[in-house]
Parts: structure tokens; sequence; C-alpha cells
């Protein structure tokens, strides 16, 4: 459901169906509601039997990526000579994104059961979830729910009497963006400063403690206990028109609409209307200027890209942006563009690793150049400037931090390129910052 | 070099909180991963991670002093300087700036006593800084006080707000 509000009528609650219902947080609440009976059903499966299901559902990745999960679990070793590991990616900080936060705080369990699937699925004994360390209530209710899922006998050295044993650890971070990045957060659960790793080696050959290791995010492995229970067919069928685009994706749409939340839509639902009608649209008065579909690392949408764009994987790659991880930022004819696009770049400069010089000085310097056009000390040529750091900061880093500071500040340039004439024409008042 | 190097360290990793952490030891294979949990259980304790406790954790962790430093000055959340009595993160990024809330940090900073980011008020209350994206943009503006997690702040809101912390 659109959380915190009623559901919608054309919402297509699957994971969000008991958001809000504080009795699914617990063991005995969640297995009333039919909790626990994929990971009973997988227990009598084996591995390849649990990753053809997945990859016949069409389930990819939620966290961002879009990578089908099923085939990314293809890719480990099938013998299990050395230890094996899943990693479930709650480190949910990209700017707009608040959609995993429901998951961790009202339906845990549907987590825990996903992640025990998945770690059957890939002969893993071991699951490790990480969660950023800000998230202090989904942690609390997480780790009780653990404890809960071992008590019961879901987890341990015998889960449900077969003789499996399933593991779940739940690892807290302690402030750092950047451990969101695969191999930065198995090097921070190492024990480790969050800095990302060069691949290849994949994760799958060389990953946690230098053995195989898959990393999935919340929202994709809350999706497979419903794929166990109902099939692939019936995940599969859940698309509008797009095959490629299967399933439900949670949205969690935030800024200047009427009913900020987090929406569940079959992928391929009209962006106007995840909008205009299930959030209710513009606030009074108001109209729509911009739109970060995906989180704020993929580029920022006009009013006329969002009109007619299918909110799933193609559809808004077709429109010029990224589904991305599914935060969706709202802005209205309020938001001045050129200081938000600073707000993110100070954000990048901030969570840089600064392993990689490109990454470490571009984010630092378009933050500066943008405070300084904010400021109205601007020079024409700092338009220039700003996309050729942006080009030095594209594909040439160990991971994408600086891609995705490079990103809002390049389609803000080439979209809303007005903004940013008004403060290098002196058209807006100078915004005392920085310096 | 550290600020209390002529205070006594009283170590943290005794009793409870050593079996704590040696209990953890089960979930790793590697001593190393129970650094994050460890300098949580510092902070936990002492409410910050001094330079005499970096010393101590990588004691009981076999691992170098400079290297325990590495680790720890790269996490925002750990406090390598003591702090007021309650910590407050008000997020500022991007969804939430749209929606006011540095207008909830000018409240708060006034509000509290403590006039600038990172500085703690004269009574030793709080010590206020704006936080990068908090994960909840949906409740703009969100804020953390201590470990507490507030949704939907607003500078009408924070007078109430903050009375609740003595």
């Amino acid at each position: 459901m659109g959380y915190p509000h009623p559901i919608h009528p054309r919402e297509t609650p699957v994971l969000s169906t008991h958001f809000g219902d504080a009795t699914a947080r617990t063991f005995a609440g969640w297995v009333e509601l039919g909790g626990y009976a994929a990971l009973r059903a997988a227990l009598g499966m084996t591995p390849e039997a649990i990753v053809d299901q997945v990859k016949a559902s069409g389930l990819r990745g939620r966290g961002g990526a879009g990578f089908p999960t099923g085939l990314k679990w293809s890719f480990m070793p099938k013998d299990t000579s050395r230890t094996h590991y899943l990693c479930c990616n709650a480190d949910e900080s990209e700017p707009g994104t608040f959609k995993d936060r429901e998951i961790l705080r009202w339906t845990p369990h549907a987590l825990i059961e996903g992640c025990a699937i998945a770690a059957l699925a890939i002969r893993a004994e071991m699951t490790y979830i990480y969660i950023r360390g800000e998230y202090t209530d989904p942690h609390r209710i997480l780790q009780d729910a653990v404890a809960e899922a071992y008590a019961a006998g879901a987890l341990g050295p015998d889960a449900f009497g077969s003789g499996k044993r399933l593991d779940v650890v739940v690892h807290r971070g302690a402030g750092a963006y950047i451990c969101g990045e695969e191999t930065a957060m198995m090097n921070s659960l190492e024990g480790r400063r969050g800095n990302p790793r060069i691949k290849p080696p994949f994760p799958a050959v060389a990953g946690l403690f230098g053995l195989p290791t898959t990393i999935n995010n919340v929202e994709t492995l809350a999706a497979v206990p419903h794929i166990i229970t109902r099939g692939a067919a019936w995940y599969n069928s859940l698309c509008l028109g797009n095959p490629k685009s299967t399933g439900t994706k949670l949205i969690s749409v935030c800024g200047h609409v009427q009913r900020p939340g987090t929406y569940e839509i079959t992928l391929g639902f009209p962006m106007r209307d995840l909008i205009f009608d299930l959030c209710g649209g513009m606030l009074p008065g108001r109209t729509l200027k911009a739109v970060i579909p995906g989180g704020s690392s993929v580029p920022i949408m006009t009013p006329e890209e969002v009109d007619g764009c299918a909110t799933d994987y193609e559809g808004i790659a077709a429109a010029g942006s990224l589904l991305g991880s599914g935060g969706m930022i709202v802005m209205d004819d309020s938001t001045d563009l050129v200081y938000q696009v600073m707000r993110l770049a100070r954000f990048y400069a901030h969570e840089s690793c600064a392993q990689c010089t490109n990454c470490r000085e571009g984010t630092a310097w378009t933050t500066r150049i943008l405070e300084r056009i904010l400021r109205g000390e601007g020079k024409e040529s700092d338009l220039a400037l700003l996309m050729d750091l942006a080009d030095n900061m594209t594909g040439k880093t160990i991971c994408v931090l600086s891609d995705s500071c490079a990103t809002p500040v390049v389609s803000g340039i080439q979209k809303f390129r007005a903004d940013f004439d008004a403060y290098l024409t002196g058209a807006a008042a100078p915004v005392a910052i920085g310096a | 070099m550290s600020i209390e190097s002529t205070e006594a360290h009283q170590p943290v990793f005794v009793g409870a909180v050593r079996e704590r952490l040696e209990t953890l030891q089960d979930n790793y294979p590697t001593r190393m991963a129970l650094l994050l949990p460890a300098l949580w259980m510092v902070q936990e304790e002492r409410g910050w991670i001094s330079d005499a406790a970096v010393h101590e954790v990588a004691t009981v962790l076999e691992l170098t002093p400079a290297y325990v430093r590495g680790v720890l000055t790269f996490y925002t959340m750990y406090h390598q300087h003591p702090v007021g009595r309650h910590f407050v993160q008000v997020c500022t990024t991007s969804p939430c700036n749209i929606c006011g809330a540095e207008d909830v940090v000018a409240a708060v900073l006034a509000e509290s006593g403590c006039g600038d980011l990172g500085a703690t008020s004269p009574d030793g209350r709080f010590t206020v800084i704006e936080v990068e994206c908090l994960g909840a943009c949906g409740f703009a503006t969100p804020m953390l006080i201590n470990d507490d997690f507030i949704e939907s702040v607003t500078p009408v809101t924070v007078p109430a707000l903050l009375a609740r912390y003595r």
C-alpha cells in the first residue's frame, strides 16, 4: 500500500500488503498470514529448482542495477568445498529511497524467509544482513525477528527439521553511503574501510572473506517467497506489456506531492498516473517541474519526459532516465534546480570514499563550482567546466559514485539550463553559501 | 596526542561487555570482522571513542591502533570527540531540503542553544549536526535524536520535541 496511506485501488499489493500492521512483525503473526510456507517448500527443493523458478519469474534486482536475480544466483559455484555467503543489502541510503525501510520495519520475516530461500539456492549456510546504522528502529525490529525465527526453528542448524543449516546475522553499518556498493559492503563487513573493490574478481568467485558470495537487495529477497508459493507464471503475469519487466516494484515517492509514501505498482504503470493519481498530484497552486525517478543517481526528467513514460526498466530508460532503486523525488515549480543539484553534489562529495582521484577531486570541485554559481560569482565558462568535469567522472573510477554525482549535474544543465543562466546573468538573487 | 592521554583509561572490554564481544565471534570467521561491532560497543558504553579506547580495541582484536583509527574515521556515526547528552542529526539532503529541512535545522539550533552546527550547547544537553539522507524521504524532515528516529519534524514541532530530552 502507499504507506502511510490507505491502499490505492490501482496499486498491486504483494510485498506491501501488511505495511502498517504490527502483528505481521511477529513470527506467529507472520505464520498466520501464510508466512514461512515458502521456506518449508524450498527446503524440499533442489538449489537448481529454486534458481530455475526465480529465473522463470523474471525477477530483477530491485536495488538499482536491475540484474536478473536467478541468473546472478546461477553464477555461484555448484561445489561446496568452500564456504558460500549470502549478503543482503539493507544499506538503503540513496536519496529519495525509503522502500526497504518499510519491509525491514513492517515485514522483517518476509526478508528473513527470502534470505533463507536464497541461501538454499546458492548453497550458503550463512547470510549477513548489512543494515545502515541510521535505521535504528528497523535494526531493532529485524534483530527481534531473527531471534524469533531461531527460537521457532526456522533458522539454525536444522531449519524446520530439514537437516539443513541456515544462519542469519544482522550486521550494523556505521554511516557511509558507499557501503551500499556491494564490494564496499563486503569490505565493511570484514572490518575494513568501505572502499569498493576492483571487479573482476566478481563476488560469486571471490567475495566476502575471499569466498563465493551473492549480494541481493532487501526488496529482491522479500519477493522470493511469493514467487516460490505462487509460482513463476503468476509473477510473470504481473506485467503491463513489457516482458523484460515483470512483477511489482515498490516506488517510494517524496518531495512535492500531496501523499508521499511507498507505493507498490505493477511494473509498466504510467509514471504520470503514479504522481498525479496515486500520490494525489502537486500541492495546491503548484505545477510539476522535475522528477528524479530512481534515486538521486539517475538523470533528472522533465514533465514532458514523464508524460507517457512507463515505470519499468526499459520504459524509463527510453524516456531518458533509469528506474534505479525506485526512489522518486518529485519537484514542483518552487524548486531551484541549481541549489538542489548542488545539494546532491555535496552529498556525493561527502560520501566519496576518496580512493579514486576523479571522484575525490571531481565531486569536491563540482560542489565548489555550483556553490560559486549560487553565490552569483559564476562565470559563463563554468557550465562547460562542469560538463568537462562530469565527463572525467563518468566511467573512469572503481565504482559508480562518481558517475552518480555527474548524472544530476549533466541532466540538470541540459534540461534546466534557464535555472543556471539566471544565476550567471544576475537575474536570480545570490545565495549566501559555501566560500 | 590524545586529549585525554593523561587520564587513566578504564577498559571497556571486561566482564559482560567482553563476553558479549566474544559471543559475536561465533558469527564471523575472522577477528577483524568484529571491528565495527566493537566500536559500536565502545560508543554505547562511553558515548564516544577516545584514542585510549582505540588502543584497547586494537589490543583486543589483534590489530594495530593505526588500522583501527583508519576504519574509525571512515564511518560518520562514530564520535571521535565527546558530544552532548543528546546527539541530534537532521537530514538536509535534497528530498528533505525541498520540503523545508533547512528551516528545521535553524529551529533546532535556536531551540537547543547550540548556535552552530557541530557545537554542543552550553548546558551540555545537545549537539546538533546536519546529516546526509536518513532514508525516510517521504517523512520529511526526519531526525535522529540519539537512537530515536523521528519522522515529519517541522519548525513548529521542534520545541515540544526537544523538551522531551532533558
